[in-house]
């Protein structure tokens, strides 16, 4: 048994640090969320520093079924990075609501080693103890505001529907199993390339399968039905971190898998395949940007936003090349930050003002809180897809490897789309720049969320203006 | 192939036949002689009161969840017992971890007393 034990560090130190050490301390100190805070807080930055000290140590260890340094790194200091985030959001949130228990941070930080250990897979095995690691703290997360009706519904909602999109997932990988005598990634490959699987039907029905059972994870059709009343329930900030870092992770566990079953010029299964993923990313951005534009809430509008861009995530999947898998990633960066600011401003102006997050909330914004209403419009206009912003940099690069690979058609769909996209993301900043407010000014202390907003909306700036920042980063592995 | 699993469709069939047919010629040829006792919910043993329908207590169910944790640590630990020897240090290090995180668990639900029944 071979483990590089530098390059597992970030996976260790945040285990080590949740399970062991941070819940000791909960067990002891007893109503000090404050120190709860900081200690993982200061867990996840560490695991952060530790990711980026070993991203160069590329290798495998346990026995092959973990894979160090590179993509993983990257998307380990993105997990970080989102958690960090969400836990500044989440404090003066949950304060205000009356909610903030040590468990919640708790319950972040195991999401966030699932993710990371989604990341980090190259075995079918160690995905799915990533991916119910992930989903079962976001169930909790959802449920987290107990006494309220939609929070519980949300939860349950969640959990009914994931544990489904759990069987769907674990039966195909035993198909794949079946159909190929391996749960390694690169095996599975090498048998799909070259043609040497035992069984080629139980091999198709476990792509089917895997496909569904990870289209539920980042909301893309026909598997999309339970992100908008789940993200709508949710508390906010559990919104905003599962809307983004757990879309994240699914992605980047989708992506390797899905490299491996379809790789270039196989043809006949794989070909079919990639059309019908080519499909269900089209028919879900039309989908989303369809349905939100209907929505009179904005938490609904943003949801069903996030099911379209899992839509244009996926065009990176399909185009199935190297260009295609930096585009997602760069996009899932640009668009955690994006995402992740607008939700906690919602989440912000919505225990401001006592009641939902209807639209007509946001009138006059631009009078009442300058700063916010223009940091908000920043994120609907990257949204949007808009230059100078990180998310017409991410749109350019999923555009261009579709296009690539002969997707054009795909890529009009998602023009398209896009442009179906500005009228409700525009919409809200006519709504908070050109009508006037009904009710009176208000003041409030942002707390640290505003730490959050502000660098969310430094970085899609920078990613926006200098892109090549993390492109080059994304190039060397 | 699938020739392989011809004697598998043979069991599952007889298995199938074996106890459809148990229960239909119990319909047909056994005797129906009926009263209250037999009719109860248990023939020979309490009386039933009332629904069984009722709320019971969360303590049940985390007595039950934490049963089960540690009925698990202890069927991990058969195995590396069986085979110390030959797992060596990396096995031993790996058990010492797995017992520590449970263990940290453990003195959680102590200290939050989720184990104090009143």
């Amino acid at each position: 048994m071979n483990i590089d034990f530098f390059g597992s560090l970030p996976l260790v130190a945040i285990w080590l640090a949740l399970g062991a050490i941070g819940i000791v301390i909960q067990a002891f100190v007893r109503n000090n969320t404050k120190l709860v805070f900081g200690y993982y807080v200061g867990t996840l930055a560490l695991t952060a520093f530790l990711a980026i000290l070993s991203s160069g140590a590329k290798g495998s260890s346990f026995g092959g079924m973990i894979v160090l340094g590179g993509y993983a790194a990257y998307f380990d200091v993105l997990f970080c990075g989102a958690g960090i985030l969400a836990m500044l959001a989440a404090r003066p949130y949950l304060d205000r609501l009356n909610a903030e228990l040590d468990e919640f941070y708790t319950l972040m930080v195991s999401a966030v080693a699932g993710m990371m250990l989604m990341a980090h897979a190259s075995n079918l095995v160690v995905l799915f103890v990533g991916v119910e690691l992930m989903s079962i703290s976001f169930y909790v997360m959802a449920g987290f505001l107990r006494t309220d009706i939609k929070s519980v519904e949300s939860a349950l909602k969640y959990f009914l529907l994931g544990a489904f999109a759990t069987g769907f997932l674990v039966y195909g990988m035993a198909m794949l199993y079946g159909g190929t005598g391996s749960l390694d990634y690169v095996e599975i490959g090498k048998a799909v390339s070259n043609g040497t699987a035992t069984y080629p039907m139980f091999l198709a029905i476990g792509t089917v399968l895997m496909a569904a059972g990870l289209s539920f994870k980042v909301a893309a059709f026909p598997f999309h039905q339970w992100a908008p009343d789940v993200y709508d329930g949710a508390p906010t900030v559990v919104t905003a971190f599962m809307s983004t870092a757990g879309k994240a992770a699914a992605f980047s566990a989708f992506n390797p898998v899905f490299a491996a079953i379809m790789p270039d010029g196989v043809g006949g299964i794989t070909d079919t395949m990639r059309l019908a993923l080519a499909v269900m990313a089209a028919v879900t951005m039309l989908v989303g940007n369809i349905t939100a534009i209907a929505q009179t809430s904005v938490k609904r509008m943003l949801a069903f936003s996030s099911v379209a861009h899992a839509g244009y995530l996926m065009m990176g999947i399909v185009a199935g090349t190297a260009y295609g898998h930096s585009a997602i990633v760069f996009y899932l960066t640009a668009y955690m930050f994006m995402q992740m600011g607008s939700f906690v401003i919602v989440g912000y102006l919505e225990r401001e003002q006592g009641d939902g997050s209807d639209i007509e909330n946001y009138s006059g914004l631009s009078k009442q809180h300058p700063m916010l209403a223009a940091m908000m419009a920043m994120f609907m206009f990257s949204l949007a897809g808009i230059p100078p912003f990180a998310g017409f940099f991410g749109k350019y690069m999923l555009f261009y490897a579709a296009i690539q690979s002969g997707y054009t058609w795909l890529t009009i769909v998602a023009v398209a789309s896009s442009v179906i996209s500005v009228y409700f993301y525009l919409g809200l900043i006519v709504k908070m720049y050109f009508t006037d407010a009904p009710g009176k000014k208000t003041t409030f202390a942002t707390g640290t969320a505003g730490f959050t907003i502000a660098i969310c909306s430094v970085a899609i700036l920078l990613l926006g203006i200098f892109p090549w920042l993390l492109t080059n980063i994304i190039s060397t592995w | 192939m699938v020739t392989t699993y011809v004697p598998l469709m043979i069991m599952i069939l007889i298995g199938v036949i074996f106890g459809v047919s148990n229960i239909v010629l119990a319909e047909i040829l056994g005797p129906r002689r009926r009263n209250k006792a037999k009719l109860s919910t248990y023939e020979s043993g309490m009386e039933p009161i009332k629904s069984a329908r009722e709320r019971f207590t969360v303590k049940f169910y985390l007595v039950a969840v934490m049963f089960i944790l540690f009925d698990i640590e202890v069927i991990f630990m058969y195995p590396w017992a069986v085979q110390f020897k030959e797992l060596g240090m990396y096995g031993f290090t790996a058990m010492i971890l797995f017992m520590v995180l449970l263990f940290s668990g453990y003195l959680y639900v102590i200290k939050k007393g989720a184990l104090r029944w009143d």
